[in-house]
This record gives C-alpha cells, structure tokens and sequence, in this order.
C-alpha cells in the first residue's frame, strides 16, 4: 500500500467518524442551548415536587421554554425551591403560575407555567408565588380509596 | 589514540540470576580487524555481543568501545555509541512491514536528516555493495535466507560503522549463500575500513575469513589465537570443536545418571 | 490438611503479587509509552500508518455490527414498548441505549478482537523475530518507533468508531423502526431528539470510548512488548489482550456509568 493512498483511506475514515459524530451531535441529540448565557433564572417554592429533577423542561402553552437547573429543599418553610434557567426571549406576567404536571398518566414531569394577566413582568431571580404542587398518585388512589370507603356505609344502609 | 584496541573487556561476568553465563572473560578487538568468537550453542556467545552492544550490563567487569565504558553510558551516550556500531541479527530481524529499500534506508531516515535522493543513492550503494541493487522493491518474505541475510548486511553497514557485529550470521544457509556472506563479511570489513566480531559455531567458513579467534565454553575463554594457531590447536577442547568430533571434553552425553541404573529403575520413578 | 491448606494460600498469596507486579509493570511502560510520545506526534506519518491498521481496516466489522445491533434493537424495542402503548418512544430508546452504552462498548470489544490482537501479534512477532532488538541496536527506541504511534493510533480510532457504530446503529433502528414498522418518521426522530441530551449522553459516551481506547491500546502494546518471544508466547499474549482488554472494558464501563449517569 503506497502512502498516498493510505493517507487517503485515513482521511476519508476521519471524516466519516467525524461525520457520525456531527450527525448525534445535530440529528440525535438536542444541544443544551439554553443553558447558555441566553436565560434567566426563576425561583418558585413547591410543597411537593414529586418526580421532577434537575434537567426536567420548563413548558408554556406546550413549549419548551426553560430547564430546572437546581432543586433544593427549604429548610425554614419546608418546601421544595426550584430554579428554573428560562430562554431570555420569553417573559411572563408577574402573576405567572407555575404547576407541576405529568406528561401522560406515567410520564415524566416538567414544570408548566400558567401566565396571568399582570402588565409587570418577571425580572430575573424573583420568585413565582402561585404554585401547585405534583399530583402524587400514591395519594390520589389512597383518597380515593378512603371516599370509596367512606361512601360504602351510607350505600348499605339504604 | 591509535594504538587502543577499539574494544576491550576485562575480567567480565554475567549471570541471569544466579546462573551464571560468563565468568571472567577478558577479549581484545583490535581496530580494522575481523575477529570471530566460537563456541558451543548456549556458552554465552550472543551474551558477550549484547554486553558490547549495551543490551545487558555485566555483574562484573569492565567493558569499553571506543574509550567509553558501556555499562556507564546513559540512555543517550549509549544511543550515540550504537550509531557507530551495526549488527547483524541471526535471521536478519528484517522489519516485515517494510520492503528491501525501506529496510535499509531505516537508519540513514531515523539518524540522519537526509533529502530523499541522497537516501535513495545511499541505500543504492550499500544495496549493490551486497549484490542485491535489483531487489529493492521486494518485501523480506519473498527474500531467501541467504538474500535476507545480506539485506540485514547492507541496513547493519548504512551509516558506515566503525564496528559491525554479526551473530551467527552463517546458521541455515545453503553452501553457496554462505560463502558469499562470508566474503561480505571480509570484504565490507576492509572496504569501510571497520572493525568486525562474528559470533559462530560454523568454523570452517569462518576461519577463512578472521584474522583472530576466541573459543569460548561454559563462560571461559579456552582458547584464542590466529585461524592457523586454531587450525595447529592440540587442546583438545580446540580440536573436538573443529574437527567436529561427537565426544571429548564435550561430552555426547548430557549429564545424568548411570544408564544401567536409569534402565534398572522401577518405572514409577523414572520420569 | 493444614499443609494443603498453607499451599492453597501460598498459590492465592503468589499469583496476587504476580499479577499486581504485572500491574505495576504495564504501568510503568504505559508511563514510558507516553513519555516518548514525542515521535509519534512530530512524525505523524507514522500514527497515521497505523490509523489505517486499526481504524480503517475495523470499518466493515464496525459498520456492519452496528447496523445489525441497531435493527435488533430496533424491533426488540417496538415489541416492548408497544406493550406499554409507547411505540413513539422507539428513536428514544434506540438511540439511549446506542449513544450511552452499546456503542462505547460494543464497538470497543470488536475493537479490542479485530485491532488490538492484531497489534499484539504484530508486536510479539517483531520480539520474536528480533525485529525490535535490531531496531535497539539501531540506536531507534522501539517504544518510541513501534509502541506509542501504534497506542495513539488506537486513542484517535476508538471513538470515531464507536460515533459511527453509534450511527449506523441509529440508521439500522430508523430502518426497522420506521421503514419496515412504520412507526412515524416524525416522531421517531423529535423524540429522539427531545429526550437525547448532547452534554448529559452523546459527550459521556464519547468520553467512554475515549476510555475504553486507551484501556485498549494500552493493553494490546503492552502483552505484545511483554510477551514471551516464542510462537506460543505470541499466541497466548493474543489470547489474553483479548480476554483483558473484554474485561477491563466492562468494568470501566461500569465504574464509569456509575459517575457520568448518577441520578440523572
């Protein structure tokens, strides 16, 4: 094998690995674009946060308009403080809600907002007041089961 | 200093470990001569090359090439010294990747900071001084024993040593493959005006061509004279060895018990 | 009993300090390697040399096995998820299981059996045929010269191969997934995307194949330098660059897995 055409075949698998790597890079995953200067933080204090962590998406109206950057718990009050790097593109109203759902019954969850009808916006580092907090299955069936229960009685005595 | 012999070694011994392989071996090579070390397969020939070479330190013992003491030499004094010196392995250790002209450009490329075309006259020259300028373009397997030989000759001669060593440069070929690397041998010795040790067991094409010889066994010299006083030798280690005898000092038998005793011996313990 | 017993301990107590000084040994030569690097990156020719030996001449078993894993897990993925009503979520799991783990390590295991045996055999047979003592006696390192441009040809190879596992493996699952299946085009790639993190997956797995290129190439030179300069010798270092280099890979994998996805 002369050296030309060896140079050549190494050329060509650089590229081609290169290639492959561009390709996960741009086609399979997603650049964390917002994590870039680009964002303002959000804070807001959850009673309960559920499954939700750090990476989980900011939605409005659907849309990815954010990441979780930090979750920790609030040791005075005993809630849940989230932050939340938001694209700089988007504001919202200060009146702002924030909840936090599940995307299908099982899925992952992500924190919605909710905008009001506040002329004020946001700044950066203030905190959403209204909040709600996750849906905790556990809790939902166990009340559930505990009405069940407790309408039983008043069925048989009729 | 003209009149210091190029390599001495004085009073030196090697061991691996606690065997010992040379036990007091004192040599002189003289410049611009041939000179052959003989002796039995395993008595610490190729060792004896190998402390020249820088490869092995001795346990004891001085060893100087050219005014330096090898075993002292660091890593660059001793790369420095190797330059100056070739040798030729016993199959040749050609480097397969590579063809015949690469082979032997290998340490003019490494060494010597050289335009193409002069490596590629360099490399021609040393290439025909071998007989061998036509086959540049082939690779070591399709070469035969004699031709890798001498191609191994020219890569050991490229940068024009003052010391070309040869181990067992005459083991597995044919009669005529052999006197051929024989002449070399001579020939190239005289013509770059450099020093030769051939390490072998082949006397008889070897005595032609040295003007000095060592016989070493079981880490000793026994010997050592000129071919003639060799060829006269009336020890008679010196006269098994070449004329080939198959018993005396060196005995047929390798050590062991008594055969009637050995025969005799219940089967459980004979191993 | 007791003397079958302190002979039991004594073999224990013996292959443990073999193998740690081994150990001791092959990273002393890792250092060394390293150490006269200097040749391999002046004259990059020589890496480049041996670029084609591991890396491109690996392609096909690389290309083809990472089609066929992809399409594999292509319609294992379908047959499971579907179960559950989440067929959408095929690209997801094809290119998870891909990009974090089965293209680091499967690419590094056909890695380790297609270029690191061969560099281990190449080596042991210079050794043997005496090739790198001439090449001492040349006054030419063969660290410097054979080893190193041979180790860091297998650090540039190893995760360019596994991105282009990674890739095709992706292609095969697509092919599968969406052309045989039928699982929406759409939605095979945005759920992909929206669920396959660039820092968090694709920079931790292409850290892992840095990883496992060096385990790799670091194995094969050293059990090829290291080996006894005999036909069996050469063999059986072979043999075992393979087995080691399997096993370290897997460990590694794990230990590394264990710090890059922690909770995540």
């Amino acid at each position: 094998m002369n050296k030309a055409m060896l140079d050549l075949w190494v050329g060509f698998f650089v590229a081609i690995g290169l290639a492959a790597l561009l390709f996960l890079a741009v086609k399979v995953g997603t650049m964390s674009s917002l994590s870039n200067a680009d964002t303002y933080v959000l804070q807001a204090r959850f009673d309960n946060i559920g499954g939700l962590k750090v990476r989980s998406p900011v939605k409005s109206a659907g849309v990815v308009v954010g990441r979780v950057s930090d979750i920790r718990f609030d040791p005075e009050n005993y809630v849940a403080l989230v932050s939340m790097q938001v694209d700089d593109r988007y504001q919202f109203p200060k009146d702002t809600s924030a909840t936090i759902n599940t995307q299908g019954l099982l899925g992952e969850q992500y924190v919605g907002f909710d905008p009001g009808g506040d002329t004020q916006m946001l700044k950066p580092g203030d905190s959403i007041r209204l909040t709600q907090s996750a849906v905790v299955l556990e809790k939902l069936i166990s009340q559930f089961l505990f009405n069940k229960a407790a309408e039983e009685p008043a069925t048989t005595k009729k | 200093m003209p009149s210091e012999p190029l390599i001495q070694l004085k009073d030196v011994s090697f061991s691996y470990g606690p065997r010992p392989i040379l036990q007091g071996i004192n040599m002189t090579i003289p410049r611009g001569k041939v000179v052959a070390i003989m002796g039995i397969s395993g008595g610490g020939k190729t060792t004896t090359l190998r402390l020249i070479g820088g490869q092995l330190r001795p346990t004891r013992g001085e060893v100087r090439v050219a005014g330096h003491s090898v075993p002292d030499l660091d890593a660059p004094g001793l790369y420095a010294l190797r330059r100056r010196m070739g040798m030729l392995f016993q199959f040749g250790a050609l480097f397969t990747d590579m063809s015949v002209f690469d082979n032997v450009a290998f340490p003019l490329r490494e060494h010597a900071d050289l335009s193409e075309t002069l490596v590629r006259d360099l490399v021609t020259m040393k290439l025909n001084a071998v007989g061998l300028r036509g086959a540049h373009a082939m690779m070591p397997s399709e070469l035969s024993g004699g031709m890798a030989r001498r191609v191994a000759l020219a890569r050991a001669i490229a940068l024009d040593p003052m010391l070309v060593m040869y181990d067992e440069p005459f083991a597995g070929l044919d009669p005529i493959a052999l006197s051929v690397v024989g002449r070399l041998i001579r020939t190239l010795n005289d013509a770059l005006g450099a020093s030769s040790i051939i390490v072998t067991h082949d006397v008889h094409e070897s005595l032609k061509i040295v003007d000095y010889v060592y016989i070493v066994a079981e880490g000793r010299i026994v010997a050592e004279g000129t071919a003639e006083d060799i060829r006269g030798s009336a020890a008679p280690y010196v006269h098994q060895f070449v004329w080939g005898e198959r018993d005396g000092p060196v005995p047929f038998q390798y050590p062991s018990a008594p055969y009637r005793e050995q025969i005799l011996r219940e089967p459980s313990r004979a191993h | 009993m007791l003397t079958k017993l302190a002979a039991g301990l004594r073999l224990l107590g013996r292959s443990v300090t073999d193998r740690l000084w081994r150990l001791g040994f092959a990273s002393r030569f890792l250092l060394a390697t390293l150490l006269y690097s200097g040749m391999a990156l002046r004259r990059f020719g020589l890496t480049i040399r041996e670029i084609y030996f591991t890396g491109v001449l690996s392609l096909i078993i690389i290309l083809v096995s990472g089609l066929f894993v992809g399409m594999v897990l292509g319609l294992q993925g379908y047959d499971t998820l579907q179960r559950f009503g989440s067929a959408s979520a095929l690209g997801t799991l094809v290119a998870l299981s891909l990009v974090r783990e089965l293209g680091p390590v499967v690419a590094a295991l056909l890695f380790a059996s297609r270029a690191g045996s061969a560099i281990t055999a190449e080596i042991g047979l210079m050794k043997a045929t005496e090739q790198l003592s001439a090449m001492e006696m040349m006054a030419v390192n063969p660290i410097a010269r054979v080893v190193a441009p041979r180790f860091w040809a297998g650090v540039v190879s190893m995760p360019l191969l596994a991105a282009l596992f990674s890739a095709m493996g992706i292609f095969g699952g697509y092919l599968v997934g969406v052309q045989l299946i039928g699982v929406d085009d759409g939605i095979f790639w945005s759920q992909m995307r929206s669920s396959v993190d660039f820092g968090d997956d694709i920079v931790n797995g292409v850290i892992k194949s840095a990883v496992f290129g060096v385990i790799v190439s670091w194995i094969a030179v050293f059990e090829g330098y290291d080996c006894e300069p005999t036909a069996e010798g050469v063999s059986g270092a072979t043999t075992r660059t393979v087995v080691t280099s399997s096993l370290a890979i897997l460990a590694a994998d794990f230990m590394l897995t264990a710090f890059m996805f922690r909770g995540a």
